[in-house]
């Protein structure tokens, strides 16, 4: 663990597939994950579209990376943010969203779903605590 | 005489929905694909705004982009048909040309 440890904040506002924003945020955040730092992703606006469950690709010939989400709890992923306005602009409520589960492995401490839906207000708070925000 | 339109972009991120339905001519067609397909779910802001479509247009989504991004038929706006590849092709001939909505 280095010294300083610094807050990351992952903000995804695009959809998956029509783009490669989602794919490339995803591979910034395992990479990141070597870095030791605390890290959050957040999902706002269509970026809400990369948490929902089901994708199935195999007709569009793309790979599938929606599993790779699930994972993000071994990656020292320790919060996932949701904006509630954004899906429910969509017709999405909470249970169209997988779960992430997250596993302290020095500590043993679980926690079955670090995804969590907040308002907008808690967006604005998330991005003023954190030390370095990564847009995509 | 009619078109057929398709519109590939979110209608929550761009306005290619919009041009479309605002110029379209009645009679023509509208295909959603790619990130347009988000326009064909139910219950979201935009959904009044398709439905209102549905009048004069006859509307289409591409399942195979519907199932990727996680979505069935019984999310699908009543009305709206779910077509596969060869679907798209048989519009692309039954109309007199395609705009694409980019």
């Amino acid at each position: 663990m280095s010294e300083v440890v610094k807050k990351f904040l992952y903000l995804n506002r695009r959809a998956p597939y029509g783009t490669i924003y989602a794919w490339e945020s995803l591979e910034v955040v395992l990479i990141g994950a070597a870095f030791d730092q605390e890290v959050s992703v957040m999902f706002l606006d269509d970026g809400v579209y990369e948490l929902t469950k089901g994708h199935s690709t195999a007709g569009i010939g793309m790979k599938n990376f929606s599993p790779t989400y699930r994972t993000l709890g071994d990656y020292e992923v320790k919060n996932i943010f949701v904006d509630r306005d954004s899906l429910a602009a969509r017709g999405l409520s909470e249970d169209d969203l997988v779960a992430v589960a997250w596993e302290d492995i020095d500590t043993g401490e679980e926690r079955e779903n670090i995804v969590e839906v907040v308002d907008a207000a808690r967006v604005a708070e998330l991005m003023e605590e954190t030390d370095c925000i990564f847009s995509f | 005489m009619s078109i057929l339109h398709t519109v590939n972009k979110s209608p929550f991120e761009r306005n290619s929905l919009d041009s479309c339905l605002k110029f379209a001519a009645a009679g023509g067609s509208l295909l959603l694909i790619e990130d347009g397909i988000y326009a064909a779910v139910k219950g979201s802001s935009v959904e009044a705004k398709v439905v209102g479509a549905q009048g004069s247009l006859k509307l289409y989504v591409l399942g195979p982009d519907l199932n990727a991004r996680g979505f069935t038929a019984d999310r699908v706006i009543p009305g709206i048909n779910v077509v596969d590849y060869a679907g798209f092709v048989d519009l692309a001939a039954e109309c007199d040309k395609v705009q694409a909505w980019l």
